[in-house]
């Protein structure tokens, strides 16, 4: 039996910042860039209410934010910040920091282009940059995912064996400014189900001490570590990447019994697959665009099926394996251009990853919706169009192609 | 895989790259050149100014004189041309 919920009208940025509201944290350091303007004012704006006990630090940059939040989860603070584009670009090299102090910050992305020209609407190539920064990025659908999403995050980026930060990925416009019915639980609810961030123990000199800048056990965080040492520790962030694959699986589950909702197995969520002969691969908010044409083609008797991937890291290569057994075409939908590469930053990992297949199906790559360049439904019907003629022919003449463009 | 040398490996270190042991056990004072400093136990009256300036660990003091640490000295000569009473001097190893 799921708890009661109360249905809100809710757009996604609103959503990151009631989940926060909700989620015991210590301290926000942001800086307000669009499309993620609306997370910071509502924050400030619960803050001044006295609706919610936390630290909201104005930054005068992105680079600073981060280092802000790496400094006050580094003395045990449960942390918060959002960003977008180019804020997510200057903060890039604090990232690596965040990460390999491995500091479970949560951080909101809406997914906007990178300049230029200069666009303020959706695309990934923002977050692609991070993809190997070591913060796990969790895609949202739409304003319900980014509300759960968000709550689950802190779980899975605290998890003991994990302890890294975690970025939610929501579609810049798409899903932050769309507004819809958002099921939201009691603040007392989320409060059990986060808890408290417990902070992990680590051995130096004999002893065993909080993983904390504390002046009753000192340590040192962000030393120098050259080709000594440097190598060992990012293999630790490999281990804690593929621990993190098992914990939002389970943390997928435990929610689900908590409110009734569940996004696939946690990793990704597949959908008509079962028979079905061409598949289209993506993420975030057109995956709802791709279902109602699945549903439609399906009706017509087309063997389509869908599969979205909801955690890009850790990337779930073993579920997508098997989620797509017997499937003869595969389409991968990138929306960010990896430009002089094979293809877009999705398509390298799918296609890597199916390799390890018994039959290997066709794997094409379909750049679309560049600086928010809309993925009508018909487009996607032509995607599918183009798999079946593929399929038919037993022959592919193109692996990058790019859908609705002049 | 196994390492290189006796270091320890990544699931013996504690996480977060954090030191787990004192930076004075590396000895750093092999990087010093050809001139390191001598101090006059005679000519010193325990300022301890050169304690202060110096930017490694190098001036020991006791309660009751000053001695100079060879292992981390990097011979920069900041203790000499800080000493009032010109005490140390700086002379080739």
């Amino acid at each position: 039996m799921s708890v009661t919920q109360k249905v809100e009208g809710l757009n996604g940025d609103e959503a990151v910042a009631y989940a926060v509201k909700q989620c015991n944290v210590d301290l926000v350091a942001a800086y307000p860039i669009t499309p993620q303007t609306i997370i910071v004012e509502k924050l400030s704006e619960y803050v001044s209410n006295g609706e919610v006990d936390l630290e909201f630090v104005t930054v005068e940059s992105e680079h600073s934010a981060m280092s802000a939040c790496i400094g006050a989860a580094a003395v045990g603070g449960r942390i918060f910040t959002a960003t977008a584009s180019a804020g997510l670009a200057l903060m890039h090299e604090m990232n690596y920091v965040a990460a390999s102090h491995r500091l479970p910050i949560v951080m909101a992305v809406c997914n906007r282009a990178l300049s230029g020209p200069i666009n303020i609407h959706v695309d990934h190539s923002d977050s692609m940059g991070e993809r190997d920064s070591s913060w796990l990025q969790i895609f949202s659908e739409n304003p319900q995912e980014v509300y759960d999403n968000m709550i689950q995050a802190y779980r899975i980026a605290e998890d003991s064996s994990v302890q890294l930060p975690c970025m939610v990925l929501l579609d810049g416009f798409v899903v932050s400014h769309t507004m819809q019915d958002v099921a939201v639980l009691s603040d007392e609810v989320v409060n059990e189900f986060v808890g408290r961030r417990k902070l992990p123990f680590i051995n130096i000199m004999g002893k065993s001490v909080p993983y904390k800048l504390d002046v009753e056990n000192p340590l040192t965080m962000g030393p120098l570590a050259l080709y000594d040492y440097y190598f060992e520790h990012k293999r630790q962030q490999e281990e804690a990447m593929k621990n993190a694959k098992d914990v939002i699986v389970k943390m997928n589950d435990e929610f689900a019994r908590l409110t009734g909702r569940k996004i696939g197995d946690g990793l990704i969520q597949p959908h008509r697959m079962e028979d079905a002969d061409m598949a289209l691969i993506c993420l975030g908010s057109t995956a709802g665009t791709t279902r109602t044409v699945v549903n439609e083609l399906r009706r017509k008797g087309v063997r389509v099926g869908l599969v979205k991937v909801r955690s890009f890291r850790p990337f779930p290569a073993r579920e997508i394996i098997d989620a797509v057994k017997g499937v003869k075409a595969v389409g991968v939908l990138d929306r960010s251009g990896a430009y002089g590469a094979v293809g877009g930053p999705l398509f390298n990992e799918i296609r890597s990853t199916l390799y390890d297949c018994d039959e290997r199906p066709f794997v094409v790559d379909y750049i679309y919706g560049l600086g928010g360049r809309d993925m009508h439904p018909t487009l996607i019907k032509e995607v599918y169009d183009d798999l079946e003629r593929i399929v038919k022919s037993g022959t592919v003449k193109q692996t990058l192609k790019f859908v609705g463009v002049r | 895989m196994s390492s290189p040398s006796a270091k320890l490996g990544w699931k013996d270190i504690p996480m977060g790259g954090v030191s787990w042991k004192l930076s004075d056990e590396s000895k750093t004072g092999d990087w010093r050149g050809e001139l390191k400093p001598v101090l006059d136990n005679e000519k010193c009256t325990a300022c301890l100014f050169c304690w202060i300036y110096c930017p490694d660990a190098a001036i020991l003091w006791d309660g009751e004189k000053v001695t100079i640490k060879y292992d981390y000295c990097k011979g920069c000569g900041i203790c000499e041309k800080e000493c009032p009473f010109d005490a140390i001097a700086m002379k080739k190893e």
